[in-house]
């Protein structure tokens, strides 16, 4: 133990040094943080006629956190507004997901039917959030938020971006048409050099004058749009590192086959490029996750913009800390087991003489 | 796709022209079954859910009114939240049919946003909050000072003429999101924060038990005048909203409430027979039933029962939104 | 001779032949739907008397803002300074925080690969907090915690002439900004001009080297006339007057994209690091060189080869992400765009500039490192 100590925390003078600063810095840091967190909380309120009682709370705001304001605020910031009876609905949803993105991580599930189990979950998934059939009443789009319009945007997002991707990606290196090859080129790069949040101006602001009278689309599904739009041009990147990646005698035996462009694309191309670049896909999807927060900025509802308006209750109003250290710890679970899950992939892969 | 559109494009106007009120957007509504109304959804004393949800203030019952003089029920109303800064293109794409959101009547915005005010619901004007704490008791102490305010709102046109006028200088610091640079404030980073003088008494009296750290300075700086805003284009629609709101201030000076109505019906004064649709035709000149106040005034109430049930209680005064009679401004023309 | 009619059938198919009937297909098909949109989107601009046209941009901007790098008064200045002011101010702290973010990214990719275990676990733990939550919680995190600083009048000073509180650190600035600026363009013309200098003849420091080094500026100080004023911060009234303030927006916003950006720059050196073959570190620690030197002179350079492709995509999302600032409340381009959107109505305008200026904004620093990398590529033969 003191031979490990030795070695790897004091191995020379300076990383001495630098252990005792460090560890001194983690201790006060550290101590100052949990006992605002943890030792000093306050876990509840008392309740008066009047409501809840927030006084002591606020007053010791700064030596204790008041963790009260979760399960008064769970619900909104969870659901948004969707009708409190009906909470269920979203909750499956939520889960729903979760199975999906599990369901897809499973290798032995990597065969065609996985798009088939994909349109069927995020049907499933339309119908439990909007509803319309009997039983299941219909919830307007204003009235859903939180964590199932996050989910909703990544998870659309990239499967509507998907196809679109691999259109561009092929178009890209379409050397037979310069012209699809320089729209290929021109999408990626316009997409690529503004930010997402110009972007998601441009959808809410300019999209209802790009249509006619009359027809005019969702907020919901506006902001749905530009991040497919969006998605599809780092996706397209992302396949084509895996279509430059596969060696060329695999193009040169299909053509060799007598395979036409799209049999070949299909049946020997697509599988082995996207089956190399799957870690890359999927770090691209985290990225997607936490971008998806940036809807705060147009106004829809999803889990960060929930969170912000929870604590516009002005008995809750000093508690922002609380709340955005719970919705961090939330998105890091997501992203946190993505990651995880693509560094496994990555190292595990055979042919990039993992073990 | 694209041909279904256009065969929809083609089919809509022979639906209008078929119904033959003459307003699309009257039309969009009776199809719908519903009003769609732009509001706010975080300003108390105007729009602000309650803790069952259900949207409470001033200009949602201005929503509500609109929709029992136009579908003869005031529950039918979608409320769509909406930001300073996508208020208008909401409204202008056609996502909302009409908007009643804290917004001032402006020149700028009229001519040049393509829009029409259909009337004021609210006469308010700029004003200042600060701190007890700041000891500052007139906004001329201001020289120098850091304001929080919104941008996109005619609050950071009107104190920036205000100190140009007044040969002061300060900082502003602009945050779009209503409930943070409200934070900013209570934290300290601005010294005042500027907004309508209402919300200004919507937020103070919010505030519950820390409402004794604020105040709120005497001087109005500009004119705000609220009202609710519809598209230019359609008339009827604009007439149909202005009314609503001209028949609330009737009914108040004609001392009709939601309470004496069943009695006003069997009325013998002209004005009350006209406005209730015992006599004349009011009502499909503008589009609707001839009773058309009957639903508004029994569901939603004259001009005076709406102030009482939103903006009493945070302790506002009636001031210029008070009757032409009693010294205030709200004025109906002649409903006849 | 034979009759050659069959041979516009084979024309017809050749390869040449179906790729540009589908080009012209998917490019005709493509400009109806342009064509379409552009005819809706005149024809609903029309109806709803929205003013087209960049005519707008002359007009007198009211609206306040509140840091520019240049002269801007509200109602006075036009649109077009307004955006200018906001495009100057992305430039500022997407320039500084590149900077920033690049130090601290060497710094903290350096130290995951360091043999102190304490030093590599707590970088490794900041790369994946940092990398797995929103960069915008993370914005209204570090702008929250800011603002617990104190008010203006119990300011700390931590050093003389200096403040800081919630309304920002507030700096003392030389009277005269052209003299001050002067004497800083010499003294940087004397490090350069000593750098050279030391390279050609071994990097030795003589006398009449650092005299260059001190001289130059003192005699331009000299020149100006040695202004010596200063313009300290008072707390007069409600905010401190003179000197310069680093706001607390833009501090939040600098913080939070470093941080953020920070972690991804120390991924891309580790693994850039990690790509150096393990005999070039053994060779050179058989030569005797320390582990800093090892570093230094034999693996960095190598490294950088790998480093500088993924850290351009770095800096454009720095650059991209200072739009980020909107949420905050600092006025950047896309902030800035936003109100004078609100303002005049006029959305797909200020849009097309916006998007303009930040595909001009990834070009320049795509062009720049690409030049970077061609002068750093290995030379084969």
């Amino acid at each position: 133990m003191i031979a490990w100590v030795r070695a790897n925390l004091f191995p020379g003078w300076i990383s001495g040094v630098v252990t005792i600063l460090l560890g001194a810095t983690i201790l006060y840091i550290g101590w100052g943080f949990v006992s605002w967190a943890i030792v000093n909380a306050h876990w509840t309120v008392p309740l008066t006629p009047q409501g809840p009682d927030t006084g002591l709370c606020r007053d010791t705001h700064a030596v204790a956190a008041c963790w009260a304001v979760m399960p008064e605020k769970f619900r909104f910031i969870l659901f948004g507004r969707y009708p409190y009876d009906q909470q269920w609905r979203p909750a499956f949803a939520i889960l729903l997901f979760v199975a999906l993105y599990i369901l897809s991580g499973l290798r032995r599930f990597w065969r065609r039917g996985l798009i088939g189990i994909w349109i069927a979950a995020l049907l499933a998934i339309g119908l439990l959030m909007w509803g319309g059939l009997p039983g299941l009443p219909f919830v307007a789009q204003d009235e859903c938020g939180g964590l199932p319009i996050t989910l909703i945007l990544s998870t659309f997002g990239i499967a509507g971006a998907f196809p679109r991707a691999v259109l561009v990606a092929l178009g890209r290196r379409a050397t037979a048409l310069p012209a699809v090859r320089l729209l290929c080129v021109v999408y990626v790069e316009l997409i690529r050099g503004v930010p997402l949040v110009a972007l998601l101006f441009m959808a809410s602001v300019m999209f209802p004058l790009f249509l006619p009278d009359g027809v005019s689309i969702d907020k919901l599904l506006r902001a749905q749009v530009a991040i497919i739009l969006f998605a599809a041009a780092y996706l397209a990147e992302v396949i084509r590192g895996g279509l430059q990646a596969l060696p060329p005698g695999q193009f040169e035996a299909a053509d060799a086959l007598g395979l036409s462009y799209w049999r070949k694309t299909r049946l020997i191309v697509l599988p082995q490029a996207l089956r190399l670049v799957i870690p890359p896909l999927v770090n691209t999807f985290t990225g997607l996750f936490k971008d998806t927060s940036l809807v705060l900025i147009i106004g829809i509802l999803d889990l960060l913009t929930a969170g912000k308006v929870a604590i516009a209750d002005p008995l809750w109003q000093p508690f922002g800390e609380e709340i955005y250290l719970v919705l961090g710890a939330i998105y890091f679970a997501f992203c946190y087991a993505m990651t995880r899950y693509s560094r496994g992939l990555e190292r595990a892969d055979p042919q990039r003489g993992g073990r | 796709m694209r041909a279904l559109m256009a065969a929809m494009m083609m089919l809509l106007p022979t639906l209008a022209w078929a119904q033959g009120s003459g307003s699309p957007t009257l039309d969009a509504v009776k199809s719908r079954g519903q009003l769609v109304c732009g509001i706010a959804g975080n300003i108390p004393g105007f729009s602000l859910p309650d803790s069952q949800g259900v949207m409470r203030g001033l200009d949602a019952d201005g929503c509500r009114a609109v929709a029992a003089v136009a579908l003869g029920d005031a529950s039918k109303v979608r409320f769509s939240p909406l930001t300073t800064t996508n208020r208008f293109t909401a409204l202008q794409s056609g996502e909302v049919d009409i908007l009643i959101r804290d917004t001032t009547w402006t020149l700028g915005r009229e001519a040049g946003l393509g829009l029409l005010f259909a009337g004021v619901n609210y006469y308010d004007g700029t004003g200042f909050m600060v701190k007890k704490s700041a000891g500052v008791t007139s906004a001329k102490d201001l020289d120098g000072a850091t304001i929080c305010v919104q941008p996109g709102t005619s609050t950071e046109l009107a104190i920036a003429d205000y100190f140009r006028n007044n040969k002061m200088s300060f900082k502003p610091v602009e945050i779009q999101d209503l409930q943070e640079i409200r934070g900013a404030f209570t934290a300290g980073r601005c010294d005042a924060y500027s907004t309508d003088g209402s919300q200004l008494a919507g937020y103070k009296f919010s505030l519950g038990s820390q409402a004794g750290d604020y105040i709120i300075l005497p001087e109005i700086i500009s004119k705000e005048p609220l009202g609710p805003v519809v598209r230019k284009g359609d008339d009827k629609w604009f007439d149909l909203v202005r009314w609503t709101g001209f028949a609330q201030l009737a009914a108040e000076e004609l001392g009709i409430t939601s309470k004496t109505i069943d009695n006003d019906l069997k009325s013998t004064n002209p004005e009350v027979r006209r406005l209730l649709g015992v006599e004349g035709d009011l009502g499909t000149q503008l589009g609707v039933a001839k009773d058309f106040a009957v639903p508004l005034i029994k569901q939603v109430g004259n001009y005076g029962e709406v102030w009482d049930r939103d903006i009493t209680p945070m302790g506002v005064s009636r001031g210029l939104n008070n009757l032409w009679t009693k010294g205030g401004l709200q004025y109906a023309p002649p409903l006849r | 001779m034979e009759r050659d009619h069959g041979r516009w059938h084979l024309v017809l198919r050749t390869a040449r032949t179906r790729a540009i009937v589908w080009q012209t297909l998917i490019l005709a098909s493509l400009a109806l739907i342009a064509w379409y949109l552009a005819h809706t989107t005149v024809h609903n601009l029309a109806e709803r008397h929205i003013a087209t046209g960049f005519g707008f941009l002359s007009q007198t901007a009211p609206i306040p803002i509140g840091e520019s790098l240049i002269d801007y008064a509200p109602s006075v200045s036009t649109y077009a300074r307004a955006l200018l002011v906001g495009f100057l101010n992305t430039l500022k702290v997407s320039l500084i925080g590149i900077a920033l973010a690049t130090i601290l990214g060497v710094i903290v990719g350096i130290a995951q690969l360091s043999p102190n275990w304490l030093a590599a676990k707590l970088s490794a733990a900041y790369v994946e907090i940092v990398r797995d939550t929103p960069p915008l919680l993370q914005l209204l995190l570090w702008y929250g915690l800011l603002q617990a600083l104190p008010a203006a009048r119990q300011a700390w000073h931590p050093l003389p002439f200096t403040a800081l509180s919630n309304r920002g650190l507030m700096l003392p600035v030389p009277h005269d900004g052209t003299a001050a600026l002067h004497v800083f363009l010499a003294f940087l013309l004397g490090a350069v001009a000593l750098t050279l200098y030391a390279k050609t003849r071994g990097g030795r420091l003589t006398i009449p080297a650092i005299a260059c080094l001190i001289g130059l500026p003192a005699l331009v100080w000299l020149a100006q006339g040695a202004p010596i004023a200063w313009d300290v911060p008072v707390l007069r009234g409600f905010n401190f007057q003179g000197g310069i303030t680093v706001t607390p927006e833009f501090a939040a916003l600098l913080v939070g994209l470093v941080i953020y950006t920070a972690a991804y720059i120390a991924e891309i050196v580790r693994s850039g690091i990690q790509a150096v073959p393990k005999g070039q570190t053994e060779a050179a620690a058989a030569l005797g060189l320390r582990r800093g030197a090892v570093l230094r002179l034999v693996v960095l350079p190598q490294a950088l080869r790998v480093i500088i492709p993924p850290l351009t995509s770095e800096y454009l999302n720095l650059a991209k992400n200072s739009s980020l600032a909107v949420a905050i409340g600092y006025q950047d381009l896309v902030s800035v765009a936003d109100t004078t959107l609100n303002q005049t109505g006029q959305s797909i305008e200020t849009i097309a500039i916006v998007m303009a200026v930040f595909l001009a904004i990834s070009l320049s620093i795509s062009l720049a490192m690409n030049i970077y990398n061609a002068r750093m590529q290995l030379v084969t033969r």
